[in-house]
């Protein structure tokens, strides 16, 4: 059996042994070499079975490394996969073979991919009374228990097969172990209120039993269907989190302990049972209790030359029936000191207190720690267990529970009573290492926790990923950190892909040792997720490309695609900026835009502009109270500009109300304004005012509206409502009707933000592209012409017609922005009224809205300037700043440059010259008022 | 994440509420009596304790309604 070296697999599978399915090969490539494997190996396994011992080499020593363990808590196994799925950094370990799969060493980092990641990652919600996390022995009885109770049921294990550390030589319940395990998962499966979830993390435990968790779905297939996501997150609501989670075995730390070969004892045992992989011929293992007889004695049987170095001076009761059985050769009061190695750096010798031992496996074991991290991540405190010489789970966490191996209970017997729910909570306090482990009587272990041999410090290795060594350790406490936490992050011990997992204890107990003090009195570094580490393509999921934010268009989307629109992004919404003519850059088309508005006619997609529906009896009292002008005067058929503003008396909005009837407003708000003015009026009705009868409705997606702009605009609404008189003395200024035309309900608006004559036509979303269409064949004799965001800005600004959160910034007071004429002086009370005779809202040296105009007509300010006094050499800094630029454009009505700014003073200074530096260059401007163009409102009427 | 108790919805994700802040601090039934001082005082001054904290909370995503909750701002536990 041990002869079978002509395995097409590898030299090192052995015969008998394995879960693996030999009747098929697959092949795959390693650094350029092409192996064999099977169906159920990892590319660890497959890699072991063929002999590859070097696996990679560390990032800062440049060392040869290989494989230490046999699943995800391995340091060193990293490898690039190239194909069939190009991915850095995957544990070798954790890998599932697949035929093709090529792969490369890499020399502590990867390198992402460089081609598009076109796998689709999505989500799911899973709600449970108990998610049990880990299918060992302990998991699945737990699982068992709560569905036979009647619970909905979660269970996720993160290997492709249930079962967990056992090996299928135990016996369960008087049975097989895998045919219990087989029992039971087949009871599970029956139940349809069980979920189970193999190849699944559970990466991250949150508050209120909320568990993230990474399911591979398609990564161990060969021809993954294109319709299944690659993987899943599981976002699963649990009343009750049993962690199952196992153990991680512990090394010892010596010199040289990290050459290829050496390797965690039952590691190379789960490599034989698993795998049918016997990893060395002639193996040393190197323990300190009697947990890792196990291993000697089966890889004894598989055929290997086995001897035993036990440091303990003592016999246990265990290592003298080996002794006894003499398959193993045993040598007690033994410790390995060092390691030898050969040309490629792999293992020769194990170097001991009394000599070499050659071997080609060094196999270690100093204990077990218990895998506690999703305890921990909900605050769950651990305790030192000086038999385990490792943290334990300590007082219990509500909604929580941790059995078996996790919380330090290392016998199987101990493992399926805490499963089935026969350990009362809190956890026991008795040291269950003291517990018998199964088949061994009742006889002590006679433990004896060792962290480290003698030897040179910066030669041991601690964290095998980050290259850090007791001397590093020696560094930090040297360097006076008492921490441990500290520790880590000077020395980046624990802070590789595996985070710690084999050597976080160690790194405590060592740093514990360096300051004379005991471990417990340290504790241990904090266990945050990801347990093991999750891709951002799985966190991102479908949250990609188009579908990362949500995009709003307008109800004339397709008009503005065909019409070749450039969009600019006014928070979700995609809203046209400017529509180029052949030949156009953005400054032409917006100064044709403008020019067409001013003397002819042009019309906008305003449709984004937030709309909330006011209904109630007392709604006009309400709107009082918000804005800081009187709305409750303003009678049906009327608009009003009105002002918002905060308690602070800052302005937060503006925009125009229009009263539908006594009972019924329409409040216009900016776009981007929508949800938080909605937000901010449903807190004060709620909160201040329940008495007042008010119901508020966001109807912003339920009107398009489309301002048609400019002295030519009567003749369009006009032709297009010919019914309705739209001559200056029957429709004025703020005036609105709400009419019909073709049978379809319009509402024709006077509202203007550009000073010119002007109409909003609003209709519903369903006959908007109808209506537009209409307008345009309309307006086709006055030239009509469409415009986007770009130009409304330039022809609002022409006017000083401010954009609450460009020209504003939460600090800006309605009398800064000149329109102290919109905050009442009647009304006893509205928000911010009070604040407005604070000392520092009546400062005048506030920051006002100004114009600036560049002395140089052509020259146009980059908005954010700042602004300084009038000078032609900067003085030595601090330079006092006076305020900034807050928009800047060409304007085609002024034929030159101008901008809005905030000066201190700013309305003082109107006729006086400041400078604003452009980078090296000092700009002169001029102050003026902030109404640029027709600052006597001469064309609002036509 | 957080399960927080909607009165109107039952308990529901925190990613849905939006915070409030300090509850129980009325709007001045006079604010032009008040001095600069004391109205500076309401507009920005909150409560900020170790411990047991009545506050402001918004179904934001769910019901849109505002409620007030108990909760320990060392635990982060709801209480009421």
């Amino acid at each position: 059996m041990s002869e079978s070296t002509s395995e097409p697999s590898g030299p090192s599978r052995v015969d008998g042994y394995g879960r693996i399915d030999r009747s098929r090969t697959l092949r795959f490539t390693f650094d350029g070499r092409e192996y064999t494997g099977h169906p159920g190996d990892t590319l660890a396994s497959a890699l072991l079975a063929n002999g590859v011992r070097r696996t990679g080499t560390s990032v800062a020593h440049g060392r040869p490394r290989g494989i230490t363990a046999a699943w995800s808590e391995d340091p060193t196994g990293l490898v690039q996969v190239e194909a069939p799925f190009p991915e850095p950094m995957l544990l070798a370990t954790t890998i599932e073979l697949v035929d093709g799969l090529v792969a490369r060493s890499v020399a502590g980092r990867g390198r992402l991919a460089d081609v598009p990641d076109t796998a689709r990652y999505d989500r799911r919600h899973a709600h449970c009374e108990t998610l049990v996390v880990g299918a060992g022995p302990a998991g699945l009885l737990a699982a068992r228990t709560a569905a036979r109770r009647g619970d909905r049921v979660v269970l996720v294990d993160d290997r492709p097969a249930a079962g967990g550390s056992l090996l299928g030589t135990e016996r369960i319940q008087g049975r097989a172990a895998f045919d219990f395990v087989a029992d039971t998962l087949a009871e599970l499966r029956a139940n349809p209120d069980v979920r189970i979830l193999p190849r699944t993390t559970a990466f991250g435990h949150y508050d209120d039993g909320f568990v993230l968790a990474l399911e591979r779905r398609t990564e161990h297939l060969a021809s993954p269907p294109a319709n299944v996501s690659r993987q899943r997150v599981w976002r699963i609501r649990a009343g009750h989190v049993v962690v199952a989670t196992g153990a991680h075995e512990r090394p010892i730390v010596f010199c040289d302990n990290d050459r290829p070969g050496t390797m965690l004892a039952a590691s190379a045992r789960d490599l034989l049972h698993r795998y049918g992989v016997l990893a060395g011929r002639e193996i040393v293992v190197f323990t300190s209790d009697d947990a890792a007889h196990g291993a000697a004695v089966d890889l004894a049987s598989a055929g290997a030359a086995v001897t035993l170095l036990d440091a303990r001076p003592t016999l246990s009761a265990a290592t003298s029936a080996l002794l006894e059985e003499g398959a193993v050769h045993v040598r007690p009061g033994a410790t390995v000191t060092g390691t030898r190695g050969g040309d490629a750096g792999e293992i020769t010798h194990a170097l001991t207190d009394t000599g070499e031992v050659p071997c080609d496996l060094l196999l270690v074991s100093g204990g077990w720690n218990p895998t506690a991290h999703l305890f921990s991540h909900v605050r769950g405190t651990l305790r030192y267990d000086a038999e385990l010489g490792a943290f334990r789970p300590g007082e219990a966490v509500p909604g929580t529970s941790v059995v078996g191996a996790a919380n330090g209970t290392l016998d199987l017997a101990g493992c399926l009573a805490e499963g089935r729910g026969e350990s009362p909570e809190p956890v026991p306090t008795v040291g269950s290492a003291s517990v018998p482990t199964v088949g061994s009587a009742s006889a002590p272990r006679l433990n004896q926790v060792l962290w480290r041999t003698d030897g040179d410090p910066a030669r041991q290795y601690v964290d095998l990923q980050r290259d850090g060594t007791v001397a590093d350790i020696a560094r930090a406490t040297g360097a006076g950190m008492r921490s441990v936490e500290h520790v880590k992050r000077y020395t980046t011990i624990g802070t590789a892909h595996d985070q710690g997992k084999t050597s976080g204890m160690l790194a405590s107990a060592i740093t514990a040792e360096l300051l004379g003090v005991p471990v417990e009195s340290l504790g241990t570094t904090t266990f945050r997720p990801p347990y093991t580490p999750v891709a951002f393509a799985a966190l991102a999921g479908r949250e990609r490309g188009r579908l990362f934010d949500p995009e709003r268009t307008t109800a004339l989307h397709a008009w503005h695609v065909e019409h070749g629109a450039v969009f600019e992004d006014v928070g979700q919404w995609k809203r046209p900026r400017h529509y180029p003519q052949a030949g156009e850059g953005m400054d032409e088309a917006v100064l044709r835009e403008c020019a067409a508005v001013r003397t002819g006619v042009g019309i906008l997609d305003g449709s984004t502009l937030g709309k909330i529906d006011v209904q109630g009896p007392d709604a006009g009292a309400f709107l009082d109270m918000i804005y800081t002008n009187m709305i409750s005067t303003l009678r049906p058929g009327r608009a009003r500009y009105g002002v918002m503003c905060g308690l602070d008396g800052m302005v937060i909005d503006d925009g125009t109300v229009l009263r539908v009837n006594e009972d019924r407003f329409l409040v216009m708000t900016t776009t981007g304004g929508a949800a938080p003015i909605l937000d901010h009026l449903e807190e004060w009705l709620q909160t201040e005012w329940p008495h007042l009868r008010v119901a508020l409705t966001s109807v912003t997606e339920q009107w398009a509206t489309f301002p048609v702009v400019g002295p030519r605009s009567r003749d369009v609404i006009g032709a297009f409502a010919p019914h309705v008189d739209v001559s200056a003395e029957a429709f004025p200024f703020m005036g609105f009707v709400d009419t019909e035309v073709d049978d379809v309900p319009v509402r024709l608006a006077r509202i203007s933000f550009s000073g010119e004559l002007a109409w909003e036509v609003s209709v519903d979303g369903w006959h908007a592209p109808a209506v537009w269409d209409r307008l345009l064949e309309l307006g086709a004799p006055h030239g009509i012409t469409p415009y986007g965001t770009e130009t409304m800005h330039v022809l609002r600004a022409e006017k000083g017609y401010p954009i609450i959160g460009q020209d504003t910034d939460g600090t800006v007071s309605p009398h800064d922005l000149g329109l102290g004429w919109a905050v009442s002086k009647k009304k006893a009370d509205f928000l911010g009224r009070r604040s407005f005779t604070r000392p520092s809202n009546v400062d005048p040296l506030r920051k006002q809205l100004v114009g600036l105009l560049p002395l140089d007509r052509t020259r146009k300010l980059p908005e954010g300037s700042q602004i300084v006094e009038l000078t032609d050499a900067l003085p030595p800094p601090p330079v006092p700043m006076l305020g900034h630029v807050t928009s800047s454009y060409r304007s085609a009505a002024l034929g030159r440059t101008f901008a809005l700014a905030l000066v201190k003073g700013g309305h003082a200074r109107i006729g006086e010259r400041l400078t604003v530096p452009v980078g090296a260059e000092l700009v002169p401007v001029e102050v003026t008022g902030s109404v640029l163009f027709d600052p006597e409102g001469a064309r609002r009427d036509g | 994440m957080q399960l927080i108790a909607c009165p109107w919805c039952g308990p529901r994700e925190e990613v849905e509420f939006h915070y409030g802040g300090q509850a129980g601090v009325a709007y001045p039934a006079d604010p032009a009596a008040l001095s600069d001082e004391e109205w500076g005082r309401f507009v920005f001054v909150r409560a900020n304790p170790v411990g047991r904290f009545e506050e402001r909370w918004s179904h934001s995503a769910g019901c849109r309604r505002w409620f007030t909750a108990v909760r320990d701002t060392a635990t982060y536990r709801f209480q009421a």
